[in-house]
Formats: structure tokens, sequence, C-alpha cells
């Protein structure tokens, strides 16, 4: 029943472009792409509290693709090649990294977006010798705002599958405790490697989507560290661990952003900033967590709160 | 009868007066501002460039509007600039957003273009759905004559990588048939757009011109350690010394060869050398630097520009962008003069017109400004242009230039 509840919402969803005009549909762009990123970000690091600030290399991958691509092949099939070369990246730095846990991995994966940025910069200075990219595509943002709608929607039923597979029950014993998980038998590198790559490659999927909107790509603007930051907060807001958190998280920031830009033009960096300390020390659970505690504390059954759910 | 009449005229200007009063009142206040929007980066890594030669020459010209009582109508009435403003975060999709914003939400009258090529590309299709004139200052790019085409309400203002890397060819193949310089040339490039699209043009023209190239190395944006890039060009036995760089390694590249003691006849350096911080870098030892751009320092416009500058905004504008982001103003605030505020009259009276500005009268050609100062130099307290040699206004070039 909940399922069939979907399809009327998703073609809701999918009417609001006709209702909203330029700017708002421009905002929903931006919105599917976070809800999208976040999502996929939480698909991974969630269960398994590696904390990745990879999501720009990744992003950025896709939308470099569809820029050196986008003359050469017809539009799907560049979408292809994007996802495609995102899960071979994801897999080569999945097999070479998995095994760093905690603050290592969250080093490594900053680094990695500087890294596969100037290696795209290293290799178009020295073999093809431009270095900014056009994208002349006939795409208008209502054309992305659905692409990204079906992918956004297509990663949380994926991301829900997950949680109730045996993937998802191995992987959320590995963000438990590690050992356990080895000794219980779980195949520690291929269960991580399998999301990571997963995971990685509908961010990429985002990368390409998006990128049309932009006519002019080059490594600086495709690989903006903000955009690893941002999907962070947003799934730390929501609660990562939890289906519809990133979501929670996603929408709400991303509107307030939007709305400080207007308001506080000269002050992001500081709103940004004192926004990342709120979430950790306010709400280290997200906001969903937070809501149900305070439920539970009113209807005194704290007995019934999810053991797992409230430890994440 | 007399009596009467004055008894009548005393009692009526009273009444008069108030009345015009009345009318005069509604009058002024009716007058509807005209509402400009801009999205530009006030933060994140394009933060600098538009803070240097963007923001500021915007808000130097609206608030020299609303002094003056507003942007001047077509019938001769004027109405005050009402701005509306977003931060960019130096993210294309932000800006893009914003842009759209800007014409479908606040539909506002006019919209001024964003710091940088990148941002000016991305808002170029969207400029032209809504229609408004973009007037892209900021953007070098070689390919402005096929933007111009494809967008024809845009208007490319900055040249291209290859105008700027032929002209400093040229400047230097002067020096070398007079016998001031040798025919060795050292070249760095910063491994970034802009450093690219001249070292690309700068190659070949230098081989042309009959220089050897006897260092040519790229290096990645964000270096700050030049030293051993100096210690091997200054073993190569190179006159000229020339860096297509970005700001920071501008400056990082200046300290370096000044604590080394390297002197070449001529020391060109990319983006940053006419900014106005640059004479603190050098410790007001630039005499003599090359660098992209340039101004008429004999122009009594470009002196007061600098003056009002320095006065509003509390530096003085850079030699090179600045002056042109605020002549692209002037243009539009003639254009809006004479032909008013319809976007299409508009965009045709920018492309067709001809224009007094701070840099001299300016003529578009295709769309695009093709006259500009593509080399200049450091002289005394101003950076000057030296090139095109034969543009009324240029100065000599000081080859070699006096040691650090």
């Amino acid at each position: 029943m909940r399922y069939l509840l979907a399809i009327p919402a998703l073609a809701a969803l999918a009417a609001l472009p006709m209702v909203f005009g330029d700017y708002g549909t421009g905002l929903l762009v931006g919105l599917a792409g976070y809800v999208t990123l976040v999502t996929s970000w939480a698909m991974f690091s969630g269960p398994t509290r590696y904390i990745s600030l990879a999501t720009v290399a990744f992003f950025g991958v896709g939308a470099y693709t569809v820029a050196v691509l986008n003359e050469v092949l017809p539009y799907p099939l560049v979408l292809l090649c994007a996802a495609g070369i995102g899960a071979t990246m994801a897999l080569l730095v999945g097999l070479s990294t998995l095994r760093l846990a905690g603050i290592y991995f969250v080093i490594f994966s900053f680094g990695l977006a500087e890294l596969v940025r100037q290696l795209i910069t290293w290799f178009e200075v020295n073999v093809t010798g431009t270095l900014g990219r056009y994208i002349f595509l006939d795409l208008e943002a209502k054309h992305i705002y659905w692409q990204l709608l079906a992918l956004g929607a297509a990663t949380l039923v994926l991301s829900a599958w997950i949680r109730r597979s045996r993937l998802g029950l191995a992987l959320r014993v590995i963000g438990d405790d590690e050992t356990v998980a080895a000794h219980s038998g779980i195949n520690l590198a291929r269960t991580k490697l399998v999301l990571f790559v997963v995971s990685a490659t509908i961010i990429t999927l985002v990368g390409a989507i998006q990128a049309p909107r932009w006519v002019y790509v080059e490594p600086s603007i495709v690989f903006n560290p903000t955009v690893s930051f941002l999907t962070v907060i947003m799934a730390l807001l929501g609660g990562a661990t939890r289906l519809w958190g990133p979501l929670c998280g996603a929408v709400p920031l991303f509107l307030l952003f939007e709305w400080l830009s207007a308001r506080f033009p000269d002050h992001f960096s500081i709103l940004l900033g004192l926004m990342f300390m709120a979430v950790v020390y306010a709400l280290p659970d997200g906001v969903l967590a937070a809501i149900e505690k305070v439920r539970h504390r009113g209807n005194g059954t704290s007995a019934t709160k999810p053991a797992k759910e409230a430890s994440a | 009868m007399t009596q009467n009449t004055r008894r009548a005229v005393l009692r009526a200007l009273p009444l008069a007066m108030v009345s015009a009063l009345a009318l005069a009142a509604p009058l002024a206040a009716q007058q509807e501002p005209v509402t400009i929007g801009y999205a530009v980066s006030k933060s994140g890594p394009n933060a600098t460039g538009a803070g240097i030669t963007t923001i500021p020459n915007y808000e130097l010209w609206v608030k020299e509007v609303n002094e003056a009582g507003g942007l001047e109508m077509p019938d001769g009435s004027r109405r005050p600039i009402e701005v509306v403003e977003y931060d960019d975060r130096s993210t294309a999709e932000d800006l893009v957003r914003a842009i759209e914003r800007l014409a479908t939400q606040d539909k506002v009258d006019l919209i001024l273009p964003p710091w940088g090529t990148g941002g000016n590309l991305a808002i170029a299709p969207l400029m032209d759905r809504f229609g408004y004139p973009q007037l892209a200052v900021t953007s070098v790019t070689d390919m402005a004559p096929e933007f111009a085409k494809r967008w024809d309400r845009s208007f490319w203002m900055l040249g291209g990588g290859h105008d700027y890397a032929t002209a400093l060819v040229e400047t230097l193949s002067a020096a070398k048939e007079a016998g001031t310089i040798n025919d060795k040339v050292a070249m760095i490039s910063v491994a970034d757009g802009f450093g690219i699209d001249l070292v690309k043009a700068a190659r070949p023209a230098f081989e042309e011109a009959g220089f050897e190239l006897v260092y040519d190395e790229s290096y990645p944006l964000g270096t700050s350690d030049f030293a051993a890039i100096l210690n091997e060009v200054q073993g190569s036995g190179a006159d000229s010394f020339v860096a297509f760089s970005y700001p920071p390694g501008s400056f990082g590249v200046t300290k370096q060869a000044m604590t080394t003691g390297f002197n070449p006849k001529v020391f060109y350096i990319g983006v940053g050398g006419a900014f106005p911080i640059y004479g603190k870098i050098a410790e007001g030892k630039q005499e003599g630097v090359m660098s992209i751009g340039g101004v008429n320092a004999d122009s009594p416009e470009i002196a007061e520009y600098f003056a009002k500058h320095t006065e509003v905004i509390g530096t003085p504008p850079d030699s090179w962008a600045s002056a042109i982001t605020y002549a692209s103003l002037e243009m539009l605030e003639e254009a809006v003069k004479r032909v008013g505020l319809d976007h299409e009259a508009l965009a045709s009276e920018l492309s067709t017109g001809s224009f007094d500005t701070v840099i001299g009268e300016v003529k578009l050609e295709d769309n695009q400004l093709r006259k500009l100062w593509w080399v200049g130099q450091w002289q005394g307290e101003h950076f000057v242009a030296v090139s095109p040699a034969d543009q009324t206004g240029a100065s000599a070039p000081v080859i070699p230039k006096p040691e650090w």
C-alpha cells in the first residue's frame, strides 16, 4: 500500500516545475541534487560511520565526464560513461583505502578530491592543452530536475532495500564493531566495497546530470570542497543512519542557505561554521532522533526506544 | 480694482504654493526606483577577484548615480537605483539559481554580470533566454567572437589569452630588434585556465619572432615556493623572464626574485601585477615590472577615476579590469539615457552606439571591446600601458628593468 502511495507522490513532485516557474525550478534542481547526494552519501557513511569528504571528487568527475564527452556521444551514453567511470574509480579507491578507519579515512577522502582535481588538471595541461571545457546541451532546468528526481527516488528505494537486506545488516554490524563483524563471518572488505561503489556511482551521476546547467566547466568549478562539507552537515542534521534522515536534513538546510544568501550575502562562511557547530553539539544524532527522544519522554515510554538508533 | 487684485493674488499665493508642493511631492515619490540585480562571489575562491575588480566598481557607480538623483531616463527624469544582491558562494549552481531568482522572482530591470570567465559563461544562456543584455567584463576568452554570435545580447570586453600573449611577444620583439635583450626567454605558467590559454598562444608566437624558449614549465595552482624554479631560470641565460601566473603565485615569484637578487632585463608576471597592492608586495621596488593590462597615465579621466575610487572605496582600483568594469557601467548608464530600459533597445544601443567613458571613447566591434591595453608596466606611481605601442596614450616600455 505504501509503495502505491509513492507513485502519485512522485508524479506530484514531477509536476512541480509547471507550478513554480523558473526560480522555483532552479530551487528544485538544487534540492533534488542535494537530497540525492546526501541520501547516497548516507547509504555508505551512515551505517559504517566512515565520514567521507570525497563527495565532490565523484561529483566533479561526473561533471567533467559530461564536459569531455558531450559533443562526442549521445546524452544517455554520456551518463552511462559517467556512471562507469565513477564506479571504476570508487572500486580502485575502495580497494586501496577501505582498510583505513576513523580519522585516517576522513583525511584520505578529503585528499582524494584534491588528488583527482590535480590529476585532471595535469592531464589537461600536458596532454590535451585545454583546461576549460564547454557544455552546450539543450537541457532546461526542468529536464535536469526530472532526471535528478528519478535518480533521487531510485536512490531512496535502493537505500530502503539495502537496509532490509543481509548487506544492510552486515554493514550495521561493521559500524558497531568491526572485530565482532569479522568474527561472525562477515566479509568486511567486500561488504564495504560494494556499498562504497554504489554510493559513489550515484554521486557521480548527480554531478553529471547537473553539469549542463553551468555551460563552462573547469576543475576549480567542479571540485568545490563546499559540496562535500554541505553533504556531511546535511546528513548529520537529519541523521545519517535513517532512511529519511538525509532528506530531513537536506531540505531545510538547503532552503535556509538560500534564504541566508539573500538576507546576509556577506556572512555565508561564518553562518556555515556556526551551523556546523550547532549540529554537532546540539543534535549529534540528527534531528529525527531528537524528535523521537522528545516524543518518548513525553509518553514516558523510553523503554521502547530502539537501542540501535539511539546509540548511532 | 488694484486693491482687489492684489488681495486676490495675496490670497491665491499660499494656495498655489500649497498645491504646487502637494503636486510636486507625490511626483518625486512616484519616481519608481530602477532595480539592478547582481550575484557575485562574496565567499569562496572567487571572492578575492570579485572583491578587487567587480564589487567596488558596482558600489561606486551606484553611489554616484544615486547621489546625482538616479539613472536618467530618455524623458529627462531620474529614477534612483535599488540594488538586489546575492552571494553565489563561488559555485556555478548557486550563481545560475541566483540569476533565475533575479530575473523571475525579483524581476529586476537590469542584471550586472558576476566576476570571472566561468561565471559569465554559466549565466549567458539564461541571460539570453530572459532577454537581459550581459556586459561580460571580467571574462578573458578566445572564443568571445563565437559567444557574441551565440548569445546576441552578450558583450565581451576583456579580450582573449591570445591577445595578451601575442602583444607581449611583440613588445619583447621590439626590444630584441633594438638590441636591448637577447633572444632567450624563460617562461613559467600556472596550470590553470588562464595560464594555459596564454602559454599556448605564447609558445608559437615566441618561436615565430625568433626567440628561444630556454625554460618552459608549468606549476600547479597554489604553488608558493618558487625557489627551485627561479634557480633554474637564473642559470638559463635568458634576459626575459615571463610568468603567466595568478595572484598568489605572481606575488610569490616576485618575493622570491627579490630575495635571491634575480634581476632579468624583463620581469613579466600575470594576474596581480596590476593590483594596487603590488607596490607593497614589491616593497616599493616595482619599477619596471611588466604585467597584464595598464592604464593611460596621461588621461585626466583616469586620474579622476582613481581619485574617486580611492576616496569612496578606500583603495585605488587595479589597473587592468577595474576601469573597464567602470566603463561598462557608464555605457549602461548612457544607453539607458538614450533608449530607456527596454532590453532589446538597450542591447542594440550597446552594440552599435559609441560612448564616452573613463577609458576614452568606446565603440564595440561585433559585441566585443577590442581597444584594450594588453601589456603594462610599473613606471613611477602608475601601472602604465605599453602595448599596443601605436595606440594613443601608450607609454614607451623601460627595458632593461632597474634592479630590485
